[in-house]
């Protein structure tokens, strides 16, 4: 889809006071709506869940994230390729792989995209391209640039989405990879999600260069600053991004900027911050609040939105009912799946 | 008084070389730089170039003498004011001539190669390759062809890129150089830059890069300059390539092989010698190989290319210039995970892998002399580990020695000592005995890193050992 730019590859940063991103349509906002609603009650179940037991291990909730992986859903096309770390959920729901074989997985049971066996932090879908959850920080940049690499192997023109968070992108691995994917000209986005926290860690207190759109420049790699809480800016940059990919101009880099609501995982109590910084951006930058404003501004009908609400709702709900009550992994499963 | 000039060694592990070609005829004038000969090894052809002024008093060694050891004087050069009566006066060996090299050996990470000292530790010496035992996996009466380790392998990896597309190759120095020890000469003049890829010096990325792709149902071959780079990408080997298969219920797996030499190659010291075989070998998800014979480098490295799974291939430099009979089949492919008895005996069996076949089978020469006839077992595969051929083994012998070049402490003999004990404990005559390298990182001296490493007498001795003899 055509969208106007804004800035060209070489403009870092996007000054949202010079306007904002293109406007979407009626249709387009009730999509993103819809998929951005359904990640954020899978999460606020999940996080239930975890609280009741059912739950266990480490749960990285996506909650206040959920522009960034609707938007680049957006625009992207079948056969591009998804990979990201293990605050993974949101990009498994993006992907549109199943709520319940997500769940039942993030319960331990057999109906599990991995059979039970792979937890939060590592589920795949081959069907929906989506490559993983990956449960070391980092490791799965240069993963999604091997994804790349196979597309250009192949010569489709197909984009590998890797994502990666501004903790990660510190990571040496990191730039061994931009250096290839610059090298060979791979089609690969790294999009960088800072939430501004690296677990308890602020991004000023870890990174020499907090701006990481600037990540890329001694590889020769374009990037930019994105509002990540605007699922149209979003959507703009991907658009421009995967254009530059497609075209086979190499890599491009995405610094989405995003919040997370919760604590890193569930036991993460998120001292590190002030009550007051969460409330302030939840209250002035809610990505779905943001949509459900301009719908209402645009006169939609707000029975409408309780319909989508409630459609979500009823989804999830069903979600949870079968990841509670389907069966635990045979034990027979075990020794399954080492080798093929 | 005149100087001798020494065949020079241009890479750790040589042993000898071709004289190529002399650039330079008796009575010339020769200046401290100058290329004054060529010598070919089974890697590349070098340039020799004089360290010394004066004139070519007496070439030694004629241009095309192949098989020159290293260290045989090849030439004499005269000094200032002296003439050809004084040629009998020449004393060896001030020093070595300087390799000025055309093609950089395989060492390239580290740097130009240290000339040798004068006397050479040899510390693999040519195997014995007589093998008692006929292969099973050979027809009778096929043609043998003899090559080396290094073209074995050259050939499986051709034949294999050969007959599936979504085979390449890629690593440090494997496309335009030919390989740091020539493993991939030829490669890619035939397939092409886009199958055979040369790296940055990024292990841990392009272990993850070529990962990914095997994921995308690519199916890589990553060749490591040597295994000691590849702590580097130790995670993505393990995490990424071993566990992904289990982590999603067997729907993503990956199919990819890293290879390139493991172990003590020689006098290249702690951070370039260390044999990972019990350390890839722990882990599930992996398989893990390590061959002997040039015959089984070629038919294991092709399994291993078309196997599923993520493969280890472990390789021995000392080795790669070692030639053997391999089997002239238009497929020879070697299944993966079966041990093969390489020599019948039935008073103890010796289990070795890789390098340490070369102490076993000459410690098996040693024993049968004193009338001792050993079992001489090579694991080939160290993962799946084929306990039934080792157990079946011991069940007739009552002993067994394991021989390996990494250390002890949870070494693959102390496992196969295990698995001994929990199968066959009520046929053993005597503790399992494990030679090993030494509990020490490797030295550089020369004396030194013998002792460190295991020998035919050490085998010898815990064989009599185990023999009550």
């Amino acid at each position: 889809m055509a969208v106007a730019k804004k800035s060209d590859v070489k403009e870092k940063g996007q000054d949202r006071g010079n306007g904002s991103p293109p406007e979407f349509t009626k249709e387009q906002e009730l999509v993103a709506l819809r998929a951005m609603l359904l990640i954020r009650r899978f999460e606020e179940k999940a996080g239930q869940l975890y609280g009741m037991g059912a739950i266990g291990g480490f749960c990285h909730l996506y909650i206040g994230q959920e522009a960034v992986v609707v938007g680049m859903q957006m625009a992207l096309k079948m056969g591009d390729q998804v990979i990201t770390g293990y605050r993974d959920h949101g990009h498994m729901l993006g992907t549109e792989m199943d709520p319940k074989g997500v769940l039942a997985e993030l319960t331990g049971r057999h109906g599990g995209y991995s059979k039970g066996k792979g937890g939060s932090m590592h589920m795949f879908s081959k069907e929906k391209n989506f490559f993983g959850g990956h449960g070391i920080v980092g490791a799965q940049v240069p993963l999604g640039t091997g994804l790349a690499f196979a597309n250009r192997y192949r010569g489709n023109d197909f984009v590998s989405l890797t994502y990666f968070g501004d903790g990660a992108a510190n990571q040496g691995q990191v730039y061994e990879s931009f250096n290839m994917a610059e090298l060979w000209k791979l089609p690969v986005i790294y999009v960088i999600e800072n939430n501004r926290y690296a677990m308890g860690t602020s991004v000023s207190r870890s990174s020499a260069q907090t701006d990481f759109s600037k990540r890329g420049i001694s590889f020769n790699i374009p990037g930019e600053q994105v509002d990540g809480m605007d699922v149209r800016a979003v959507k703009a940059a991907g658009d421009k991004a995967i254009a530059w990919c497609r075209a086979g101009k190499g890599p491009y880099i995405l610094e989405m900027q995003t919040y997370r609501y919760r604590g890193h995982s569930m036991s993460d109590p998120a001292k590190y911050r002030t009550r007051e910084e969460v409330d302030k951006v939840r209250h002035d930058q809610d990505p779905i609040e943001q949509v459900r404003n301009r719908l209402l501004a645009a006169k939609m009908d707000e029975q409408e939105l309780k319909a989508i609400d409630a459609e979500v709702r009823q989804i999830v709900n069903a979600a949870a009912d079968f990841a509670q009550h389907d069966a635990e992994p045979d034990p027979s499963e075990l020794y399954t799946d080492v080798y093929r | 008084m005149p100087i001798q000039v020494l065949m020079p060694a241009l890479s750790p592990t040589m042993e000898k070389g071709n004289l190529a070609k002399w650039l330079k005829k008796e009575g010339e004038t020769i200046k401290s730089g100058d290329v004054i000969a060529e010598i070919e090894t089974d890697k590349a052809t070098m340039e020799v170039e004089a360290t010394d002024e004066g004139t070519l008093g007496k070439i030694l060694i004629p241009e095309g003498t192949a098989d020159v050891a290293v260290n045989t004087p090849i030439a004499t050069i005269l000094a200032d004011g002296e003439n050809a009566a004084d040629l009998g006066k020449a004393t060896a060996p001030a020093k070595q001539e300087k390799a000025a090299e055309s093609a950089p050996p395989a060492e390239a990470r580290a740097e130009t190669p240290a000339p040798k000292p004068g006397r050479e530790e040899k510390r693999a010496p040519s195997a014995p390759r007589a093998v008692a035992e006929p292969d099973p996996e050979v027809p009778e009466g096929t043609e043998m062809v003899t090559m080396t380790i290094r073209e074995a392998l050259r050939d499986a990896m051709a034949e294999e890129m050969r007959r599936d597309g979504d085979v390449f190759i890629m690593g440090e120095e494997v496309a335009e150089y030919q390989g740091a020890y020539k493993v991939t000469q030829g490669l890619l003049q035939e397939f092409g830059a886009r199958r055979v890829i040369d790296t940055p010096i990024t292990e841990h990325g392009f272990a993850g890069v070529g990962i990914g792709a095997a994921m995308a149902g690519l199916k890589p071959i990553v060749e490591f300059m040597t295994f000691n780079f590849a702590m580097q990408a130790m995670d993505q080997i393990i995490n990424s390539a071993a566990k992904t298969l289990y982590m999603s219920g067997g729907q993503m797996g990956c199919s990819i092989v890293f290879r390139g030499p493991n172990g003590a190659a020689a006098r290249v010291a702690a951070q370039h010698s260390q044999d990972y075989s019990a350390w890839y070998s722990q882990i599930p998800g992996l398989k893990v190989i390590a061959p002997f014979s040039a015959a089984d480098y070629k038919g294991l490295l092709k399994a291993a290319i078309r196997d599923p799974n993520p493969v280890i291939f472990l390789e021995n430099e000392v080795l790669y210039g070692h030639t053997g009979p391999v089997p002239k089949l238009d497929d020879y492919v070697i299944p993966i995970g079966k041990a093969r008895v390489v020599r019948s005996g039935g008073h103890v069996t010796i289990v070795s892998w890789s390098n340490g076949m070369t102490y076993a089978l000459k410690a098996a020469e040693e024993l049968a002399k004193e009338g001792i006839e050993a079992e001489l077992i090579d694991l080939r595969t160290l993962r799946p580990l084929d306990t039934d051929t080792v157990v079946a083994s011991v069940k007739k012998t009552g002993r067994a020695v394991t021989v390996e070049e990494g250390w002890q402490q949870n070494g693959v003999g102390a496992e196969i000592a295990a698995r001994i004990m929990e199968h066959a404990f009520d046929y053993l005559d005597a503790p399992v005995l494990r030679v090993s390298g030494k509990d020490v990182p490797m030295p550089y001296a020369a004396n030194l890193e013998k002792l460190a490493l295991p020998s035919a007498a050490e085998v010898v001795e815990a064989a009599k050992a185990v023999c009550y003899r």
